[in-house]
C-alpha cells in the first residue's frame, strides 16, 4: 500500500500537524518508504494468532477508588503558556 | 585530582567509604570534566549548584555512617526523566522550558540512595532516533574517533548523551531509556555497558512516554558491576505505574563473578545477516568462545520471526507514539503557536514544535490506527509481536539460559552519514536489539572489541524475563575476557 498527496494531507490533519504544500511530496516519499518497509509483514501467517495486549504475563493491579492526590492546581498550570487563575486559556471554541 | 573521573563507580564507592576523597571532590572533578567537554554536547543542562549541594549532603551522610548504596556518586540524567525544578525537554522544542513540579520515580530512588545529579543529558527528540541527531539541541559527539581521523562520529541513540558522557568520563553512570535499542546501541558505539531490563522491572512514571508497551529505563555505565549497582537502585515496584511488577529487587551485584558453568547459551542463526561485516561475525565467535571457556555450553537456536521484528516495531511504536504525543497541544505546557481557532493552534504548535523524525512517526502512527487501516497494519503487527515473543519462549523452554548476539550491525558512523534519503537506513541500526523490546525481555550490551578502524563493538546477551542476574554474570565473563576500552581524549 502507498499513500498519495491527498492522503498525506488527511493524515497530517488527523495528527494535528500543519503541513505546507511544499512539504507534501517529501513527506509522501518518506511515509511510502516506511510503508514499503512494513509491507513484508503481509507474508507472515497470522491465522489464529492472538494480538499481543500485554508483554509480561501479569495481572494489572487495581487501585483503590480513593482520592489520594490533589489541591495542586498551582502546579498543574505552572507550565501553561496562557492561563487565567487556575484556567487554561484557548481560542474561542463555542460560538 | 582530575583522575577521580577515571574511577569506576565501584572504585569510587570504596574511596568514599574510606574517606580517601569526598563526594564534593569527586563531584567537582566531574563538573570540571563536563565544562572541558562541552564540544561533545552531551549535557543539555548542567546543574553544578544542585550537584554540590547534593554532594555535601552525601558527605554528611557518609560521615554519620548512614550512607545509601550510591552515596556521593555523580550521575547524569537523560533529559527524558522529569526532574523537579530542573528543565526537562525530551530534547524537543515542543516542551520548551518545561520545568516539572514532580520527580520521576527512578530518579527519586537514585537520590534516595544518595546519588548526585550533575545535569541533564542529550538524547534524540522524544527518544526517536539511533544517532542522537534528532535532538533539538543538536547532535552529540562520540568520544571515539576512527584511527587517524578527525571526523566526529555519532554516539548512537537515543541515549547518545548518556553513552557519550559515561565513555568520556563526565559522569560515573547515567540513566537511559530503551524502546527499540536506545540503551544497548549507544552503549555498543561507545564501549560502555548498557542494560535494558525486563519490561515492568523499572517504573516508567515521570519518564516522557514514547511507546508505552516497549519503553523501559536502565543504566549505562563503564562496567557490568557499575551497571548492576545502578539497576538495583533504579528497579522496583511503583504503585504509580501499573505495569511495574511487584517483585523483590535482587542484589544484582552479587551476580557479578558468579560461575556460568553449565549454562546453555543460544546462538540464533537468524541473526547471521547477509552482508554482515566480517568483524562483527568474528566478534560474535570470540564472545561465544569466551563463554565456552568459562564453562557455558553453546547451542544453535532458531528465532524464525526475527526479520519481522523491525517492521512490526515500525507500526507498533509509531502507533503508541501518536497517541502519547497527542498531549503536546500548546495548551497545558510547552510551546504554543497561535491560530485563528483551536484546531489551527494545535496544528501550528505541533508543526513548529516537533522535528522531522517525530512528525514522520506521529503521522505514520495516526495512519496505521485510522479507520480502514487498523486491521491491516496495527492488528497484524500485534499478532506478529505475539509470534516474536513465542520464538523466545520456545527457545527458553528448551533450557536455554541466555542468547548471545551482536549488539549492532556496524560500529559508530559519521554525523549526517545515514538516513538522509531513506529513514529506513537509520532504523536498521536496531535490527538486533528491537526483538528484545517486542518480547519484553532483558538485554545487555557489553563492549567486546574494536573494528579495523579502532572503533568499539559490542555483544548483546538476551535473558529470560526478570533474569537480569544471568545477564550480569555472563556480561562479566565477556568484560573480563575482552578487557576495558577507553577512548583517546581529543576534546
Amino acid at each position: 500500500m502507498s499513500v498519495d498527496a491527498a492522503t498525506v494531507r488527511r493524515i497530517a490533519h488527523l495528527a494535528r500537524i500543519a503541513v505546507s504544500e511544499g512539504e507534501v511530496p517529501h513527506l509522501q516519499g518518506e511515509l511510502n518508504a516506511m510503508l514499503a518497509f512494513v509491507e513484508q509483514l503481509s507474508e507472515v501467517n497470522v491465522e489464529g494468532v492472538e494480538p499481543m495486549t500485554s508483554v509480561t504475563p501479569m495481572q494489572m493491579k487495581k487501585r483503590q477508588d480513593l482520592v489520594n492526590d490533589g489541591e495542586i492546581a498551582d502546579d498543574i498550570v505552572a507550565n501553561a503558556p496562557a492561563t487565567e487563575g487556575h484556567f487554561f486559556l484557548v481560542p474561542k471554541v463555542v460560538e | 585530582m582530575t583522575d577521580l573521573t577515571s574511577l569506576t563507580l565501584a572504585e569510587a564507592r570504596k574511596g568514599l567509604a574510606a574517606k580517601t576523597f569526598t563526594s564534593l571532590e569527586l563531584t567537582d572533578a566531574h563538573l570540571n570534566a563536563i565544562e572541558a567537554a562541552r564540544v561533545l554536547n552531551a549535557f543539555v543542562m548542567e546543574t553544578p549548584d544542585q550537584a554540590r549541594t547534593m554532594a555535601r549532603e552525601a558527605d554528611a551522610r557518609i560521615g554519620k555512617g548512614d550512607a545509601g548504596p550510591l552515596a556521593g556518586i555523580p550521575l547524569g540524567i537523560k533529559d527524558l526523566f522529569a526532574t523537579k525544578g530542573v528543565r526537562t525537554t525530551a530534547c524537543s522544542k515542543i516542551l520548551g522550558n518545561f520545568v516539572p513540579t514532580y520527580e520521576s520515580t527512578i530518579t527519586s530512588q537514585l537520590w534516595r540512595d544518595g546519588a548526585v545529579m550533575l545535569g541533564k543529558l542529550n538524547n534524540d527528540e522524544f527518544a526517536m532516533g539511533s544517532s542522537n541527531e534528532t535532538s533539538c539541541f543538536g547532535p552529540v559527539g562520540n568520544p571515539w574517533r576512527r584511527d587517524g581521523s578527525n571526523a566526529t562520529l555519532v554516539p548512537g541513540g537515543s541515549s547518545g548523551g548518556s553513552a557519550s558522557a559515561v565513555a568520556a568520563l563526565l559522569c560515573m553512570g547515567a540513566t537511559a531509556t530503551d524502546t527499540g535499542g536506545s540503551i544497548r546501541q549507544p552503549a555498543a558505539f561507545t564501549a560502555t555497558v548498557g542494560i535494558k531490563p525486563t519490561y515492568g522491572r523499572c517504573s516508567r512514571w515521570g519518564i516522557v512516554a514514547f511507546a508505552s508497551s516497549l519503553d523501559q529505563a536502565g543504566p549505562i555505565a563503564r562496567s557490568t558491576r557499575d551497571a548492576a549497582m545502578l539497576l538495583r537502585s533504579m528497579a522496583g515496584h511503583d504503585p504509580k505505574d501499573t505495569t511495574s511488577v511487584d517483585m523483590a529487587v535482587p542484589d544484582y551485584e552479587a551476580a557479578i563473578g558468579k560461575s556460568v558453568k553449565g549454562m546453555k547459551i543460544g546462538i540464533p542463526k537468524e541473526y547471521r545477516l547477509d552482508g554482515m561485516p566480517a568483524e562483527i561475525e568474528k566478534l560474535w565467535e570470540a564472545g561465544a568462545a569466551w563463554l565456552k571457556a568459562a564453562g557455558a555450553e553453546l547451542v544453535e537456536v532458531s528465532l524464525p520471526h526475527t526479520k519481522y521484528a523491525l517492521p512490526a516495531y515500525y507500526i507498533v511504536a509509531p502507533a503508541e507514539a501518536s497517541s502519547n504525543l497527542a498531549r503536546y497541544d500548546g495548551v497545558r505546557y510547552g510551546l504554543r503557536e497561535q491560530g485563528r481557532n483551536i484546531n489551527e493552534l494545535y496544528e501550528n504548535t505541533r508543526a513548529e514544535g516537533f522535528g522531522a523524525e517525530v512528525k514522520r512517526r506521529v503521522m505514520i502512527g495516526s495512519y496505521v490506527l485510522s479507520a480502514g487501516y487498523y486491521d491491516a497494519y496495527y492488528l497484524r503487527a500485534q499478532k506478529v509481536r505475539t509470534l516474536i515473543k513465542k520464538d523466545f519462549e520456545d527457545c527458553f523452554a528448551k533450557g536455554v539460559d541466555a542468547i548471545l548476539t551482536p549488539a549492532t550491525p556496524s560500529a559508530a558512523f559519521g554525523i549526517g552519514e545515514k538516513g538522509g534519503a531513506d529513514p529506513v537506513e537509520m532504523y536498521l541500526n536496531d535490527i538486533f536489539t528491537v526483538t528484545v523490546n517486542m518480547a519484553g525481555l532483558p538485554g545487555i550490551a557489553v563492549p567486546a572489541g574494536t573494528d579495523a578502524q579502532g572503533l568499539p563493538l559490542g555483544l548483546q546477551l538476551i535473558g529470560r524475563p526478570f533474569d537480569e542476574e544471568t545477564l550480569f554474570s555472563l556480561g562479566e565473563v565477556i568484560e573480563q575476557a575482552a578487557g576495558r576500552f577507553t577512548p583517546v581524549k581529543w576534546w
